[in-house]
């Protein structure tokens, strides 16, 4: 793929003064553009309930107050759906991690008869749009009485053809030699797979288990439907049924969305370039 | 790999075989249960006249030829179509700009990576709330500050064309971070000496982008273009957040429209009709698009 050039050349300057002004310019526009609702976000959260409607095109709040905060743990079960929330977003990850990764292995290292048809499957759920399953899906789980429990919530979720995919192209790419030798003395597959190739595949491990997470913690039609109980509700779920039944609170509203961000904020920010990183040595190149 | 004698390698086969089926076991559960029988019942749904306790009576394609039939059908189809031949080559084509601008060493580059791939952590859900206040024709911040250069954004999402604008522009803003990232991770797998090497040949910017970039970039723009077209084509969040479909129904697609049919009419037969078709088409496409690609000879 890579192309035979000569590689002695020395480093090329990048762009003159007016053209990294321009570049900066477009930089700042873009960024402001983006965070312009997370601001907008950030200062309804602080502001007195009447000020947002009197003057809601001012971004930066004139009167500030902290009663928003304080609020919406007893406008919503709060602390409730937060830990909703983690246990759903956070179960979903760790079993779709273990789940995909299995049959990424398979799929990626081993001979079997049914692979193709396996993997050419797999290709087929990437692409069915989610409400097609929805109410054969929610029947399912109702029948089970799994209605409001984290079960319930959870083992829909707990694997996922992108994350299988995702990590197949990642386990293709690594060497075969180490776990061949290891075939030769008598390893199993089981002790391959998580000794040799789970540790290698940690970038590639981390940037999915971001991506699961980071959609779990967001989703809001599937925790909305299987979660009937408020205190089950995951906070989008939790912020939109409030959205719905209290209209104009949207200082409420807006504090319980920056507490819910934050943690998906704080956590990109960690691993930002460990994140990129991963992407760069999966297949997905 | 040294020879092996031939009983030896038949028992590893077979015992690849008996692993293998162990490690893809739980994935193959879970998927068959939630996913493939839920895709067969929804097809078999598609064929009756049903609502929320079952099937009723055998229509045969009696829903298909409905929807054909259904005006609504076809301009939910229109919509989706203008939408995702909009909105993805938009989301891309930002994304890869992105990509290249923050390719490069510069002050404050993490500040801006993060900045811009902020939405892609955002539950949209919420985030349309804001964008319905940024966006508000009355009391907007953004009609507010561009109305001095003679911009209008007359009814806001009361006009069906300003509507359908809103719901593409906050459809891309979500995205393009998400994408941009993946063009950075392409972009880093692009051995530094090529671009050294064509500066002292003289090639131009633009010649190095479209002779080194470009074509090396080829497996992640198809990854990209593939996973864009898929959600552009299933949008939902922010049609649902911003404007319910409205007005007169002019933000409605195809994915609105199974919604509506199925959990608010309670009519899962043509709900389901709708939802086939439209899995019909994303596997039209996606396909497409594959072989487009890989005529290229990329594989991705």
């Amino acid at each position: 793929m890579t192309r035979a050039l000569p590689s002695t050349a020395r480093p090329s300057g990048l762009g003159r003064a007016p053209g990294r002004v321009l570049l900066y310019l477009s930089l700042v526009l873009a960024a402001f553009m983006t965070l312009l609702p997370v601001l907008w976000m950030l200062g309804a959260s602080v502001r007195p309930e009447g000020n947002i409607l009197s003057h809601p095109s001012d971004l930066i709040p004139t009167h500030w107050t902290l009663v928003n905060y304080r609020q919406i743990w007893s406008a919503i079960p709060f602390a409730n759906e937060l830990r909703s929330t983690v246990v759903f977003a956070g179960g979903v990850t760790i079993f779709s991690l273990l789940f995909d990764s299995m049959t990424a292995y398979a799929l990626a290292r081993l001979e079997f008869p049914g692979r193709r048809l396996f993997f050419v499957l797999i290709l087929l759920f990437l692409m069915v749009p989610p409400q097609i399953t929805l109410i054969p899906v929610y029947q399912m789980v109702a029948h089970l009485g799994l209605i409001n429990t984290y079960p319930g919530m959870i083992i829909p979720r707990a694997t996922n053809a992108f994350g299988i995919f995702f990590l197949r192209q990642f386990f293709v790419g690594l060497p075969s030699d180490l776990s061949q030798a290891a075939r030769i003395d008598g390893a199993s597959e089981l002790r391959i797979y998580w000794s040799i190739v789970m540790p290698l595949a940690r970038p590639a491990l981390l940037t999915l288990g971001l991506f699961h997470f980071m959609y779990n913690w967001n989703d809001l039609l599937w925790p909305l439907i299987i979660t009937t109980d408020n205190n089950m509700a995951t906070l989008p779920a939790g912020l939109a049924q409030f959205a719905g039944t209290h209209v104009v609170e949207y200082g409420l509203l807006m504090a319980g969305a920056t507490m819910a961000m934050l943690p998906m904020l704080l956590a990109f920010v960690a691993v930002q370039r460990k994140f990129i990183q991963g992407i760069a040595t999966t297949g997905l190149k | 790999m040294p020879q092996r004698s031939r009983p030896l390698r038949h028992s590893l086969r077979r015992h690849q075989t008996i692993s293998a089926y162990l490690f893809i076991a739980p994935s193959a559960l879970i998927m068959g249960v939630f996913l493939l029988w839920p895709l067969i019942s929804s097809a078999r749904l598609s064929f009756y006249e049903s609502s929320e306790f079952g099937p009723s009576t055998f229509v045969g394609l009696g829903n298909y030829r409905a929807m054909v039939g259904d005006p609504i059908f076809r301009r939910d189809l229109l919509h989706t179509l203008v939408y995702a031949l909009i909105v993805t080559p938009a989301t891309v084509g930002l994304a890869l700009v992105f990509a290249l601008m923050l390719h490069r060493q510069l002050r404050a580059r993490a500040f801006f990576r993060a900045a811009l791939f902020l939405p892609a952590v955002l539950s949209l859900g919420v985030m349309a709330i804001a964008w319905g206040f940024l966006l508000d024709p009355t009391i907007g911040l953004l009609p507010h500050w561009l109305a001095p250069l003679g911009v209008s954004f007359g009814k806001g999402k009361a006009d069906p064309t300003i509507a359908f604008v809103f719901v593409m522009i906050v459809g891309i803003w979500k995205n393009v971070g998400f994408y941009m990232v993946m063009y950075l991770a392409g972009l880093a797998t692009i051995p530094g000496d090529l671009y050294e090497a064509a500066s002292v040949d003289g090639a131009s910017p633009w010649r190095q982008f479209r002779s080194i970039t470009w074509p090396l970039l080829s497996n992640t723009s198809a990854f990209v273009f593939i996973m864009a077209t898929i959600a552009s084509v299933q949008a939902f969040d922010q049609i649902y957040s911003i404007t319910r479909g409205g007005p007169y129904f002019s933000t409605e697609t195809l994915a609105y429209l199974i919604y509506r049919r199925g959990f608010q009419d309670l009519d899962f037969g043509y709900a389901s009709a709708v939802a086939w078709t439209l899995t019909l088409i994303v596997f039209a496409i996606s396909l497409g698009q594959r072989v487009y690609f890989s005529r290229r000879e990329i594989n991705y």
